[in-house]
C-alpha cells in the first residue's frame, strides 16, 4: 500500500466517522426536542414553540447555553476523574456505533455488488456491541465516586446495579438471535431475516424483543427505570455536573437509547429489509431509520406514561422474571432446533441451514 | 385465574396506559400562549390600583383613610389637608406595590368607590423604586382604566 493509499484510506475513515459522530450528536440534540414536543402533546400542551419556527432552533438554543455556562469542580472533588467521568460515559457511546450498519447500498451502480454501509463490518459485532454498552458504566461510577458527595455516589451505585442485572437479561435475549441467525455479524443477522414481515425475528423471538427493549429501557435509565436520578437523589450521578460536563453526561445517555433502538430494529425488526417485499425499492436505510425513529418515539411514550419502578420492584423484574424468561427461551429454540420434526418449523427463520 | 396469567404476560395494564396516552396525544391542546392570547378575568379580579374620578373630573378620595388603616400590608401612606373649598382633600396617596398583597381590603372599605384595583397586571419594572406609585400616577391609572373599571363595578353590582 503506498502512502498516497493509506491518506485516502484514512481520510474515508475520517469522513465515515465524522459522518456518524455529527449525526447522532444532532439527532440527540433534536431527540430531546422530539421529546419536550410529545410529551408535551400527551399532557395536553403545546411543548416548546418559540425558538425558531415551530421551536425547532430550541435544542441549539439549549445547547448553546450548556457550552457558554460555568463549569463547577467542587473543591473536595477528584479533578482527574472528575472530568474523565463524562468522557468515559461518552466515548463508548459514540464508539459502538461503528459497527451499526446502516443499509446496504451499491452507489447507484458504481460498485457490482452491495455493500454494508458499517463503519467496521465486524465479525463479532454483536458482542463488540454488548461489551462496548458495558463500558459505559465506568464512567458513571467514576463521576459517583470522583464527586465526593452522597447524592451522586448514591445514584452511581444504583446505576451500576442497574445496569449490570439488566446486561445479563439483555445478553440472553441477544443469544436466541444469535441461535437462529447463527452468526454474530450484525449485517448477516439482518439477511437471515429478508423476505418480508413473516421471517423477521419479532415473531418466533417475541418475548425476547420484550426483554431486550424493556432492558434496553433500564441500561438507559430512562422511565419506569429513571430511578438512579431521582429527586430524592437530587437527579443522581450528575448531581455536581454544570455545563458542558453535564451535557456530555445526557449526549452519552441520549446516545445510548438511539442504540438500543437501532440495535432493536436490527436484531428483532428484519433492519433495512420492508415489512413487505414490494416495498424494497425505498432505500432500506431508510427502512432502519424509521423503525428506529418509532422505537425512539416509544421510548418517550413510555416516559410520558409510565410510574416510576422502587428499587426493589425493579431488581425482581430483572431477576426474577426477565432472567427466566430469556432463559427459558434459550431453551425452546434449543429444542426446536435439535428435534426432528421441530426443526422444519423454526427452520423458516433460519434460511443459512 | 388464566385471564390474570394472560393480562400479567401480555402487559395488558401497560398497553391500556399507553393507548390512553397515546389517545391523548391527538387531543386539543389547551395551552395559551401567553403574549398574543390571554384568558378571561374576572370582573372581580384584584391587579393594578387606580383612583377614580366623578365625570366632572372631581376626584372621588376624601381621605377619610379608611384604606391606609384596613391595608394589613401598611403599603397605603395618605396625607390630608383642607382644600381653598374647605373640603377635605389628600396631599398624598402613594401605594407601594412591593408591599401590596391585593387583598382588596382597601377597594371594599372605600365608602366612595375611589381606590379600586382593575384588570391590569403587566406593570413589571426593573428597579422598585418604579414600583412605588403617587397620587399623580394612581390617578392617571384611573383616567386610563376608567371604562373597564366601570364595566366591571357594574357588572358586579348585583352581587354586592
Amino acid at each position: 500500500m503506498t502512502g498516497l493509499e493509506m491518506a485516502a484510506t484514512a481520510g474515508i475513515w475520517t469522513l465515515e466517522i465524522l459522518a456518524i459522530a455529527v449525526t447522532v450528536a444532532l439527532s440527540v440534540a433534536y431527540i430531546t426536542y422530539a421529546e419536550r414536543r410529545v410529551i408535551g402533546w400527551i399532557q395536553v400542551r403545546k411543548g416548546c414553540n418559540r425558538v425558531g419556527p415551530a421551536g425547532l432552533l430550541q435544542p441549539l438554543a439549549d445547547g448553546l447555553k450548556l457550552v457558554l455556562k460555568e463549569t463547577i469542580i467542587p473543591t473536595t472533588a477528584n479533578k482527574f476523574l472528575f472530568i474523565a467521568a463524562p468522557i468515559m460515559s461518552l466515548t463508548p457511546a459514540l464508539v459502538a456505533f461503528a459497527v451499526v450498519p446502516f443499509g446496504e447500498t451499491s452507489l447507484f451502480g458504481i460498485w457490482d455488488g452491495p455493500h454494508v454501509m458499517a463503519i467496521a463490518n465486524l465479525n463479532v459485532g454483536l458482542l463488540y456491541i454488548m461489551a462496548i454498552s458495558s463500558l459505559s458504566i465506568y464512567g458513571i461510577l467514576m463521576a459517583g465516586w470522583s464527586s465526593n458527595s452522597k447524592y451522586p455516589f448514591i445514584g452511581a451505585i444504583r446505576s451500576t446495579c442497574q445496569m449490570i442485572s439488566y446486561e445479563i437479561s439483555m445478553g440472553f435475549g441477544l443469544v436466541t438471535v444469535m441461535m437462529l441467525a447463527g452468526s454474530l455479524n450484525l449485517a448477516d443477522i439482518v439477511h437471515a431475516q429478508a423476505g418480508g414481515i413473516q421471517h423477521w425475528y419479532m415473531i418466533p423471538l417475541f418475548p425476547m424483543l420484550l426483554v431486550y427493549f424493556i432492558s434496553g429501557c433500564a441500561e438507559t435509565a430512562r422511565t419506569p427505570f429513571d430511578l438512579v436520578e431521582t429527586e430524592e437523589l437530587v437527579s443522581g450521578y450528575y448531581t455536581e455536573y454544570s455545563g458542558m460536563w453535564f451535557a456530555t453526561f445526557s449526549l452519552a445517555e441520549y446516545g445510548a437509547m438511539i442504540l438500543i433502538s437501532l440495535m432493536t430494529s436490527i436484531l428483532f425488526l428484519g433492519g433495512w429489509y420492508a415489512p413487505i417485499p414490494a416495498l424494497d425499492f425505498i432505500p432500506g436505510t431508510f427502512w432502519l431509520l424509521g423503525k428506529t425513529a418509532f422505537l425512539i418515539f416509544v421510548f418517550i411514550w413510555f416516559r410520558a406514561t409510565f410510574p416510576r419502578y422502587r428499587y426493589d420492584q425493579m431488581m425482581r423484574l430483572g431477576w426474577k422474571v426477565f432472567l427466566p424468561w430469556a432463559l427459558a427461551w434459550i431453551a425452546v429454540v434449543g429444542i426446536f432446533i435439535y428435534t426432528p420434526g421441530l426443526d422444519s418449523i423454526i427452520n423458516f427463520w433460519m434460511p443459512w441451514r | 385465574m388464566i385471564k390474570r396469567a394472560f393480562k400479567t404476560w401480555f402487559l395488558w395494564e401497560l398497553l391500556v396506559g399507553l393507548s390512553l396516552t397515546g389517545r391523548y396525544l391527538f387531543k386539543k391542546k389547551i395551552t395559551v400562549e401567553y403574549p398574543e392570547e390571554k384568558t378571561p378575568l374576572s370582573p372581580r379580579f384584584r391587579g393594578l390600583h387606580a383612583l377614580r374620578r366623578y365625570e366632572s373630573g372631581e376626584e372621588r378620595c376624601i381621605a377619610c383613610k379608611l384604606c391606609e388603616v384596613v391595608c394589613p400590608a401598611l403599603a397605603i401612606v395618605i396625607e390630608s389637608e383642607e382644600r381653598d373649598d374647605g373640603s377635605r382633600r389628600t396631599t398624598r396617596y402613594d401605594i407601594d406595590f412591593t408591599k401590596c398583597i391585593y387583598c382588596g381590603l382597601c377597594q371594599e372599605a372605600c365608602p366612595v368607590d375611589a381606590i379600586v384595583e382593575t384588570q391590569e397586571f403587566e406593570y413589571a419594572t426593573e428597579t422598585r423604586e418604579a414600583l412605588y406609585y403617587t397620587k399623580d400616577m394612581l390617578l392617571a391609572n384611573g383616567d386610563r382604566y376608567e371604562k373597564q373599571i366601570a364595566a366591571n363595578l357594574a357588572a358586579d353590582a348585583r352581587y354586592s
